[in-house]
């Protein structure tokens, strides 16, 4: 039987997101190896750019339209997603690993009784078979999986999978009208971090330690991140600290992030963190302490004072970017 | 109201893992488990919940015999009654959770607390599946938690900031760090647990879609440089970021 694969696109404030960009390059580079055709899904109401797609390689998108479904409802979701998965036909389905995807891409594998492979870090072919490799134990280890379902799903981390272009074309929108979205589960309310990037999202992290001695030193954290246009993170020690929120750790117990930076100051790389952080493209740390462990994993290293070296960071990159 | 909590049994999270011979598995030596990290947030608020409400709690696990260990800490911790669905072989995670859904049903419990991951092989999905199979509502990565009668008021973290989300019982709701502070075992609690019997039954069966082919070590990342030891050595860190690397 002929492969077909399904992406979700997921959209927040009628904004395709990057990391569907990257999922749907992937569908494209699948479906030319595996021969078979790839469409796209987007639910939401007002949606911007749709057609854009089409340069990423998809050329067929179904807009699921309702004005109660522009923020995410479990519940609505997953009906729409797992009934059009089976119209269609669907063999493939691949889903951004944003807390999104997280929710959702599970609720259809119970649905239609399929595997799944959750935050996949590569799609391989074998045989015209797909082996997802997925880090576990908080990426100490990596495991090669292959599903033997009728239907098979897979979640891919955003910032890893490469959301290049392949040519100029529109995608075709075909947009349908929900009726009566089951609305069980629904999102009420979004309280948003003020005007902050988080740092599952952002292309560059810095991140503060124990080694930054308080909650006021973190104004430099901040300084240096709002230069970089990077998100602010920080070590469960501070955070267990209370001078910085949940919302920004790093680590097994925290965020998995994978930015193309990563900058550690004062963090000391314990292996919990690092489950966080490993897979960031480049890494920097600044420890006063030469054996801490993050300097193993980093590519570049200052074996110093924080308090001296971020504030000379902080003049040279305003050098840089003036 | 009976309220239940399913709770995995993990390696530690500092311990080290090496993989088995076979390629397929870990290593045991030197590997100590413990209660899923994530999922004493789950018992604890089982816990908050019955307070609040009275009810009878009941902790669901499904694995081996040392799962037991997790089950005694979540009785130690104050849960009323445990059952172990006693399956020594790999599942995968939909086949965790139709089991799972069996047994919840069998229990009747119109609340269910799952962690939001289990932190060996993190999926994050068990709670979602099962609710779906289930016919139960489900919200997860879950900070915030609230009953107002039958109605279900919980916030969830999603990048940037937070979902509030509403839905109504029976319903499985997945603990993120942050929901509440677990409580620690008192000597009577451990004591008390000493004496409850576990409920063995095997897991129900069910197949699975995920096969397992091989583990393997990430590259190891090349020794990085170390540009210098004081403030000096800046200029010479941004401009390899800059020019070499290229990120920024
Ligand atoms: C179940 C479990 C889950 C966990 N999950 C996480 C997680 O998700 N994320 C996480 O981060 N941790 C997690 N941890 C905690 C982890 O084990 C460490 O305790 C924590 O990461 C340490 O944080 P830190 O590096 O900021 O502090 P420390 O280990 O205290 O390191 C501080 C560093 O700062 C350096 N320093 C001090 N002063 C200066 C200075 N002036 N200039 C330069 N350097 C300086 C020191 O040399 C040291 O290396 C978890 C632990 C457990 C048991
Ligand atoms: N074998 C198991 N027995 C009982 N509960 C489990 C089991 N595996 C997972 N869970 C629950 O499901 C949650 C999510 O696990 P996972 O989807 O495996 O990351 C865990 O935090 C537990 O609450």
């Amino acid at each position: 039987m002929g492969n077909k694969i399904l992406v979700l696109l997921e959209q927040r404030n009628g904004q395709i997101k990057k990391a569907s960009l990257e999922a749907v390059k992937t569908a494209y580079d699948l479906s030319s190896k595996l021969s078979c055709e790839s469409e796209a899904i987007v639910i939401g109401n007002d949606i911007e750019n749709m057609e854009s797609i089409g340069n990423y390689g998809i050329g067929k998108v179904k807009h699921y339209k309702h004005s109660d479904l522009q923020n995410y409802s479990p519940s609505a979701y997953s009906k729409i997603l797992a009934e059009h998965a089976k119209e269609t036909g669907a063999s493939i389905i691949i889903i951004p690993n944003t807390s999104l995807g997280k929710d959702l891409a599970p609720r259809i594998a119970a649905k239609l009784d399929a595997g799944l492979a959750m935050d996949c870090i590569s799609l391989d072919i074998q045989n015209s078979e797909i082996v997802a490799t997925r880090p576990i134990y908080a990426g100490k280890v990596l495991l090669d999986v292959k599903l033997n379902s009728t239907v098979k799903i897979f979640t891919l981390r955003p910032n890893v999978f490469t959301a290049a272009m392949v040519g100029e074309s529109k995608a075709d929108i075909e947009s349908v009208n929900v009726d009566n979205p089951d609305l069980s589960t629904k999102v009420v309310e979004i309280k948003k971090s003020e005007g902050k990037l988080d740092v599952a999202e952002a292309e560059i992290i810095v991140s503060g330690g124990r080694g930054m001695k308080s909650a006021e030193h973190f104004n430099m954290v901040e300084e240096l991140a709002q230069l970089l246009g990077a998100a602010s993170g920080a070590s469960r020690a501070v955070v267990d600290a209370g001078w910085r929120p949940h919302s920004e750790q790093v680590g097994q117990t925290g965020k998995t992030v994978s930015p193309t930076l990563y900058i550690a100051l004062g963090i000391s790389g314990a292996i919990q963190h690092l489950a966080g952080m490993r897979s960031s493209k480049y890494i920097v740390a600044v420890n006063k302490d030469k054996d801490a462990p993050i300097f193993q994993i980093a590519d570049y290293g200052i074996v110093g004072d924080i308090f001296e070296v971020v504030p000379a960071m902080i003049e040279e990159i305003k050098k840089i970017k003036s | 109201m009976k309220i239940a909590v399913c709770v995995s049994h993990v390696p530690d999270t500092a311990a080290k893992i090496n993989i088995a011979g076979d390629g397929k598995g870990i290593d045991q030596t030197g590997v100590t488990y413990v209660v899923n990290p994530y999922d004493e947030f789950a018992i604890e608020e089982t816990l908050k919940t019955k307070e609040k409400l009275g009810g009878e709690t009941v902790a669901i696990s499904l694995g081996g015999e040392a799962n037991k260990e997790t089950l005694r800490k979540a009785l130690a911790m104050g849960i009323d009654s445990a059952v172990l669905l006693k399956d020594e072989s790999y599942r995968d995670s939909l086949s965790v959770a139709k089991a799972l859904a069996e047994e919840i049903k069998t229990q009747n419990a119109e609340l269910v607390f799952f962690g939001k991951q289990s932190v060996d092989f993190d999926n994050s999905v068990v709670g979602q599946m099962t609710a779906e199979l289930l016919g139960y509502n489900c919200i997860s990565v879950v900070v915030d938690f609230k009953l107002e009668g039958n109605k279900v008021i919980a916030e969830r973290e999603i990048e940037g900031g937070k979902e509030v989300v509403e839905t109504l019982l029976p319903a499985i709701i997945t603990a993120q760090k942050g929901l509440n502070e677990p409580r620690y075992a008192s000597l009577k609690g451990i004591m008390s647990a000493k004496k409850k019997v576990i409920e063995e039954k095997p897991a129900a069966a069910a197949t699975n879609f995920v096969d397992a082919v091989t583990m393997k070590r990430p590259a190891p990342k090349q020794a990085g440089k170390i540009v210098g030891t004081d403030a000096t050595a800046v200029p010479e860190l941004i401009r390899l970021l800059h020019e070499e690397a290229k990120v920024i």
